[in-house]
């Protein structure tokens, strides 16, 4: 081991030192290797040290698949530094493998000369058969590129373990707690939080506590002990954060929160009904958990009966939310075409995962915008809104609740499993600067009528059952605008399918105008994109714009409508390139909207974007050479 | 509210536009008249529909309504009970949408047991779409799908929605004027869903598909009028009687010649068992069971939680803490 560590040190050495801006640590195992734990306290960790970081857990969809099998690993991955990361990065720097299955399945991810960390003793006959290795990785040219750092970590966290009397069943499963200590140690960090987590999470099972703390402190110690030097890995840079206080963030997380913020500057009741998919079911859990005033969780029976519910509750007077991914929202459609019809707020949230049909439940993809945009029955136009980071969600549901209410009308959100599951940083809002978004409840009986409209938006009165003399009829079928009666009527039926476009049309008048994100204003090539996509063209787009290419970044947050000057500041561009994890329906949705020759940049494979292959597709566009 | 409300407090200016003859006309005037003798003022009702011609009933009601989409009617009186448990909510649908199409959400709905008053119009047909056999027409039934008879057999709804936890089961007849009201208002009373399926004629698709209810006189021998705590007697006479046979789960008529109002088993509508068995009664000399089959009252959805239901704002204060749960740091 000694060697073996001193040979690292000197390659590392070997080479000028200097700090890397940002670095990349995956974490691999057993999906009952505790995994996801020992990634959110590591990032934790980073973000305590002053880093900015974006981590991606990649589960399974076997909840518990058979022990030490390829489609049973789940990984977490970090990248943290500065001076603002943007990305879960493309390459991973330093790879924890739990077992062969782990090492395998991510070691082609791993940069050459990266660090990989292996539990040599689960590297057994068994676990290699399992993994479908012939040959031991270890014994043959597999790792040759790479540094490797081989530690029997269940034999050691038992060593130490053995001395708070826990189990040997225990012991086996404080073994990630034991690597954690040893990354702690290799990135400089303080064990404090850490420990205080565990203390209070496991208080309990004070056997289990001690047996954890014993593993961290462990893997703390070996890495002392060993002959290693820190320089084995880089620091990499602390980042540049405005003044505030933050917090670590999901996506789903910063959904529910900005429902509850909703809830709070509308002073109405949230209703969120929902019906357990993956992966939107986290948003359901989130809302329960928050067990707090304005906010109503309802498990469905179904996924139409999660619509209905919540078109039901908007009806009511709260506001009506529902939930869900890709199938569940194709089954929602009819429910949300009674919405637009009956002209009532309601917010949907379309975690979206790679399809069709069942597709690939736990990974992301963008192919559900077209769904958003056209995918009901009749004239049924709503707004379609899309946050770009995980932090960013919850300003998106605050504004999508705003919109539900201001026009009485749906307004379908498009998160993804990336985006949902992906976290971050995030400066928590003064609650005060927060919009007042208080819907006005018609209440006055004189002149009353359902369908009377808001000159300016075009909203019909928000009448709650209960209001004193103001009983009156809605439904699916057309309406006499106005009274609101049943019409048949050719030229009212004209009128009102006009009414409900332009009401949407409008809600453009108070979005902010598209703008450039990132790079020049005009020149050889944009690159367009929208959601989750953010951060893989942000940071293509600095990086070529340090190399003196004329590029730019430009993120849609609002798919319906557009926001205004969208047009015009395309033109400025020689290229349009539309990046997304689609086969191009935004890139059909610009072409048509615009007549602008936009090219797509589309990629299906279940993963987010990685940087490079954004700057490659970009170089391209601008003519040079990829 | 003091003065004191009327049927008429309970129509609206709508035409009402069912087929001359049809059942619904009766059960409407049932209806409003049971609103009016319950006197909560029409802004504090609400009448939640599906699709079909029974879901025509919310726009005959002056009270806040809701025409949905067909089958979901029950799924959207839930959300409006989410957002305030104070209403009084009525679903109305047919066949088609409680027992077909909406299925789930009826069984749902009873088994979730929010405060809903659930009214199915059962006249085993789908009227609005030209008369296709439903999930209530009896096997043999021909109608343009089922030219040559149909095949499937109907679905009890009584004894579904006894299996899907229902805590008040009851039934009635389009017709019987002196019964109906009676049995909405007790489906009114009773704390949680509660189901009231009533038998309806449709004049033009199903003509007299409930033959034997429709007039008091017929109904004297076809059917039972159950009542909590009085034995299980009928006919002219109060000369037939309904055992419960203990060992098979089934009601038997009582001996020829004996004693009726002696022999026959006590209603006990608080009897799941009980109530199964008269829930099932179907053809042969036994009657139809009309009345409370059953009720027997547990907690509704919300009351157990109902400091979550009740509507109190988020203030600012809390949604900072919210915010701020979990592990913060400061950045200078």
């Amino acid at each position: 081991m000694g060697s073996q560590a001193a040979a690292l040190q000197d390659d590392r050495s070997a080479g000028a030192h200097t700090a890397p801006e940002r670095v990349v640590v995956r974490f691999a195992g057993d999906s009952g290797d505790g995994v996801q734990v020992l990634g959110a306290e590591f990032a934790k960790s980073a973000a305590l040290s002053g880093h900015d970081l974006i981590t991606f857990p990649d589960f399974p969809a076997e909840i518990r698949a058979p022990v030490g099998t390829t489609f049973g690993v789940s990984a977490f991955q970090i990248q943290f530094g500065g001076p603002k990361v943007l990305t879960p990065g493309d390459t991973v720097d330093v790879l924890i493998a739990f077992n062969p299955a782990a090492l395998k399945t991510n070691l082609a991810d791993l940069r050459d000369g990266g660090l990989v960390i292996l539990d040599e003793g689960a590297f057994t006959k068994r676990n290699l058969a399992k993994a479908h290795y012939d040959v031991s990785p270890l014994e043959d040219e597999t790792l040759t590129t790479y540094q490797v750092l081989k530690i029997d970590i269940a034999k050691r966290c038992g060593e130490a373990v053995a001395d708070t009397g826990a189990s040997k069943k225990v012991a086996d499963r404080a073994k990630n707690f034991w690597a954690l200590g040893l990354t702690f140690w290799m990135f400089g960090r303080k064990r404090a939080a850490t420990q205080k987590w565990i203390s209070e999470k496991f208080a309990k099972i004070p056997e289990v506590a001690a047996a954890n703390l014993a593993a961290l402190n462990a893997g703390h110690a070996f890495g002392e002990t060993m002959e290693i030097g820190r320089d084995v890995v880089s620091q990499p840079l602390e980042a540049t954060f405005e003044p505030g206080t933050y917090r670590s963030i999901t996506g789903i997380d910063a959904m529910a929160k900005g429902l509850a913020a909703a809830a709070c500057c509308a002073g109405i009741k949230v209703t969120y009904c929902s019906y357990p998919i993956t992966p939107a079911s986290g948003l359901l859990h989130a809302l329960a958990a928050l067990r707090s005033k304005g906010i109503v969780t309802f498990q469905a029976e179904d996924e139409i009966a999660a619509a209905t519910a919540a078109i039901g509750a908007s009806y009511g007077g709260a506001l009506g939310v529902t939930g869900s991914s890709g199938p569940g929202i194709a089954l929602k459609s009819e429910a949300l075409s009674l919405a637009v019809a009956t002209e009532l707020p309601l917010v949907v949230v379309n975690v979206q995962r790679a399809g069709p049909s069942t597709g690939m439940p736990t990974k992301a993809e963008q192919a559900d915008l077209a769904m958003a945009l056209y995918g009901r029955h009749g004239e049924a136009p709503i707004a379609v809104l899309a946050p770009a980071t995980p932090a960013e969600c919850f300003q998106t549901m605050l504004d999508a609740a705003a919109i539900a209410i201001r026009y009485m009308t749906p307004v379908m959100v498009l998160a993804d499993g990336y985006i949902a599951n992906a976290a971050e940083p995030w400066r928590i809002p003064d609650v005060s600067e927060l919009p007042d978004i208080a819907p006005h409840y018609r209440v006055d009986p004189e002149n009353f009528q359902p369908f009377q409209r808001d000159e300016k938006t075009l909203a019909r009165p928000w009448v709650r059952p209960g209001t004193p003399e103001l009983q009156h009829r809605i439904g699916g079928i057309e309406k006499a605008d106005g009274s609101g009666h049943i019409s048949y009527d050719p030229d009212n039926h004209q009128t009102m399918t006009d009414l409900r476009a332009e009401k949407i049309a409008r809600i453009a008048d108070t979005l902010p105008p598209a703008k450039v994100e990132r790079g020049v204003e005009r020149g050889r090539v944009a690159i367009v994109g929208w959601g989750s996509t953010y951060g893989a063209l942000n940071a293509a787009v600095k990086e070529l714009l340090s190399e003196g290419l004329e590029v730019a970044h430009i993120h849609l947050r609002h798919l319906s409508p557009l926001a205004p000057g969208l047009e015009e500041l395309l033109r400025g561009f020689d290229q349009v390139l539309v990046a997304e994890m689609n086969g191009g329906q935004l890139c059909r949705l610009l072409r048509s909207e615009f007549l602008i020759p936009a090219q797509g940049l589309n990629q299906m494979t279940g993963k987010p974007f990685k940087v490079a292959t954004v700057k490659a597709a970009l170089r391209k566009a601008a003519g040079g050479a990829s | 509210m003091n003065q004191v409300l009327t049927a008429k407090d309970f129509t609206t200016d709508q035409e009402v536009r069912w087929c001359p003859g049809c059942g619904d006309y009766a059960i409407l005037k049932s209806v409003r008249t049971t609103l009016a003798k319950i006197g909560r003022p029409p802004h504090e009702v609400v009448f939640i529909s599906g699709i079909g011609c029974a879901a025509r009933f919310p726009y005959y009601v002056d009270s806040y309504g809701f025409h949905t989409i067909h089958g979901r009617a029950p799924a959207v009186a839930t959300g409006v009970k989410l957002a305030n448990p104070e209403l009084d909510v009525w679903v109305v649908g047919g066949d088609g949408d409680f027992l077909s199409i909406g299925g789930n959400h009826l069984l749902h709905a009873l088994r979730r047991n929010m405060d809903l008053n659930l009214l199915l119009l059962n006249n085993a047909i789908y009227g609005l779409t030209k008369g296709q056999y439903s999930p209530t027409s009896s096997v043999g039934t021909r109608s343009p799908s089922t030219p040559g008879g149909s095949v499937d057999r109907p679905v009890n709804a009584a004894l579904m929605a006894l299996g899907a936890g229902a805590r008040f089961v009851a039934r009635s007849a389009d017709t019987l004027q002196d019964h109906l009201p009676e049995v909405l208002t007790r489906a009114q009373a009773h704390k949680g869903a509660s189901l009231v399926e009533i038998f309806q004629n449709c004049i033009v698709y199903n003509d007299a598909v409930w033959a034997g209810m429709a007039t008091k006189a017929e109904s004297f021998e076809k059917t039972i009028r159950v009542a909590h705590g009085e034995p299980l007697v009928f006919g002219k006479e109060r000369d037939k009687g309904l055992v419960f046979d203990s060992r098979n789960g089934r009601m038997e008529l009582t001996e020829a010649g004996g004693d009726a109002e002696k022999l026959a088993t006590v209603h006990d509508e608080t009897n799941w068992a009980l109530a199964s068995a008269l829930s099932g009664m179907e053809g042969g000399d036994l009657p139809t069971a009309l009345g409370v089959l059953y009720c027997d009252p547990v907690n509704d959805y919300g009351s157990d939680q109902e400091a979550r239901n009740h509507f109190s704002t988020l203030s600012r204060d809390e949604l900072s803490d919210l915010l701020h749960d979990g592990g913060t740091w400061e950045v200078k």
